[in-house]
């Protein structure tokens, strides 16, 4: 699905990201992890081709993604940002549209339409459809984005999702459900790369996590196989415990009271 | 939502033909509707039962229509430009002059002016009447292109540089400008007055085809652009995404309105407010779908300008008010207006 090899990127003299290499399957869900300014950020618009990298390369689905035309890669890879405001308003149902523009030229489709009534169902937002998106909540508008960003891929069950921090500014439940539905996603066949900052979510819906520190690959793998005091420690410089839990195949993570420190 | 776009646009078009009706009859010589129209068959070749005078005639065919037509054109430049280059900046507060449009167009007819230089006195033995418009158009192309240079970093606009570059050339070209018109005798000066605020009073159906492809490539191609400025909308980034190339859809944008408006105030000086208010109006009342906005602006800024034009020469009759003081009289109330009862809706 996505092959990255020896990824390099450089903003100036400074290398954000330093020969990165990993691959992501089409029904895995993949999150990565890394504290502030590891290049989780970088690494993400390196793959949604809003960053050329200066060494290295990304395979998507079979071909070098430098070689897709825009419209084309559109079709096969959506992308949710964290930044969500909009200078001038649009009713939702308008804007979760625009998901599918690449799809039509001047006239939305009978499929369009449907599609757009299918995601605004999977999010939970067609009571929403005649509002401004102006005056929704933060998670309604994070909501309403998700749509539109489904409904770009909705007809290509292989396509790639990238999600940035989805969870951000979501109260518990809207949180959990992101997570779920990045997950059914996931089973359904999408490839989903999503940057969490909560471990805990990340080993409990992830396949598999990449785990950066200044732009290197600290780990990745399996949950199970990552999540470890060292690799933690080593990834956000802070010490934790690991805790089992019923019903939770992987151990929790809690942080370690600082101040016991010897 | 896309047939009630199409209900809206098509209702904006019968108020347009309606108003260029009205002024094509109303001014010092009247001419009733029927009398239009037997003028208009006669051309055609078409017999009409209705009788009217030569000076009628002479009047609508000479001076009238091509004023209106004149109007048109530049109302529908001014309006759809001033609504793409609100979209590209993802600010309801830009207008084309922004970006310096005009004040290059300005400081290049005002320079033409005063300096009388040798290169303008060839111009005008090449084009007379045309070496004003000329010299203004390329001034507006010019300082564009400057702005639009100044703001591209590794081949991708920035927009908050494209802004800030433009307030700077602006206040540079104003300042030139202002050292020109400071030097200008009498004379000079109630010229550059008299463009500055603008008037369709140099009508004529040569200026009106000189203007036509000006005008009818940047309204024909911007409404193409609709759906990707919704899409910029969202971000730069979020319209990449969608697969629009961002970097050619903004450069597209700017040479077009710059053609626009460029050829516009060569013609008749700067017009302000149309640009401004008209997108705005269709924004606060229908929706801000660019698929709506964009050609909404061409039909509603050509209805504006149209009308503006009909009072500004029938208002003190025999003389002529600039339009430029008539758009800002009749637009400030009614972009307050708007602002005001949106305020009001939204508190609720």
């Amino acid at each position: 699905m996505i092959e990255v090899n020896e990824l390099s990127y450089l903003a100036g003299k400074k290398e954000l990201l330093r020969r990165l290499s990993f691959e992501a399957r089409s029904g895995e869900l993949l999150a990565i992890l890394g504290a502030n300014g590891a290049g989780k950020s970088t690494l993400m618009k390196l793959l949604c081709r809003e960053l050329v990298p200066a060494h290295g390369h990304i395979i998507f689905r079979g071909k070098n993604l430098q070689q897709y035309k825009l419209p084309e890669l559109a079709k096969q890879r959506a992308v949710l940002s964290q930044q969500n405001t909009i200078s001038v308003s649009f009713i939702v149902n308008e804007l979760v549209m625009m998901g599918r523009y690449p799809h039509f030229e001047q006239l939305p489709a009978l499929r369009d339409i449907e599609v757009v009534k299918l995601v605004m169902e999977d999010t939970g937002i067609t009571h929403l459809s005649g509002r401004d998106y102006n005056t929704l909540s933060g998670g309604e508008q994070q909501r309403v984005q998700l749509a539109r960003v489904l409904a770009q891929i909705y007809d290509c069950p292989d396509a790639c999702l990238f999600l940035d921090e989805p969870t951000n500014g979501l109260d518990l439940l809207y949180q959990q459900q992101m997570m779920e539905l990045a997950r059914r996603m996931a089973d359904k066949g999408y490839c989903v790369i999503c940057i969490l900052h909560d471990i805990n979510f990340a080993s409990r819906f992830a396949d598999k996590i990449l785990m950066l520190k200044e732009g290197r690959k600290v780990a990745i793998g399996s949950p199970l196989e990552v999540i470890s005091h060292k690799n933690i420690f080593e990834t956000f410089s802070i010490n934790v415990k690991l805790m089992a839990c019923e019903g939770y195949s992987c151990p929790l993570v809690i942080p370690a009271m600082i101040q016991n420190k010897p | 939502m896309t047939r009630k776009n199409a209900y809206i646009l098509t209702s904006l078009l019968v108020l347009l033909v309606g108003t260029m009706i009205l002024s094509s009859c109303i001014g010092a010589v009247k001419i009733s509707i029927n009398e239009l129209l037997a003028i208009l068959g006669n051309q055609a070749g078409l017999s009409y039962p209705v009788t009217f005078r030569p000076q009628q005639a002479a009047i609508l065919l000479n001076i009238r229509l091509p004023r209106v037509f004149l109007g048109v054109l530049i109302g529908a430049g001014l309006g759809i430009s001033g609504a793409a280059v609100q979209g590209l900046f993802r600010n309801p507060l830009a207008e084309p002059g922004l970006i310096g449009i005009s004040s290059g167009a300005t400081l290049f007819a005002v320079l033409m002016i005063v300096l009388e230089v040798g290169l303008f006195r060839s111009l005008s033995g090449a084009m007379g009447f045309y070496a004003l418009s000329f010299a203004a158009f390329a001034g507006a192309c010019i300082t564009t292109t400057v702005v639009y240079r100044l703001s591209v970093r590794n081949g991708r606009t920035v927009t908050t540089t494209l802004l800030l570059s433009g307030i700077a050339i602006n206040a540079l070209a104003g300042a030139f400008t202002g050292l020109l018109t400071y030097m200008a005798t009498d004379e000079q000066l109630r010229t550059i007055t008299f463009w500055s605020l603008g008037s369709l009073g140099g009508a004529s159906w040569a200026t009106v085809t000189g203007l036509l492809p000006f005008i009818v490539i940047p309204v024909a191609g911007l409404p193409l652009m609709a759906k990707s400025l919704n899409a910029l909308a969202l971000g730069d980034a979020e319209a990449l995404h969608m697969g629009i190339d961002v970097r050619h859809l903004k450069r597209v944008i700017i040479v077009l309105a710059t053609v626009a408006v460029g050829a516009s105030v060569a013609v008749a000086g700067t017009i302000g407010f149309i640009g401004l208010i008209v997108p705005h109006i269709l924004r606060m009342t229908f929706t801000a779908d660019n698929r709506l906005v964009i050609p909404g602006s061409a039909i509603l800024g050509a209805t504006l300008l149209t009308l503006a034009d009909l009072l500004a020469r029938t208002i003190v009759v025999p003389a002529e008010l600039p339009i430029g003081i008539l758009t800002a009289l009749i637009g400030t109330p009614v972009f307050l207006y708007i602002i005001i009862t949106e305020r009001n809706k939204n508190k609720i």
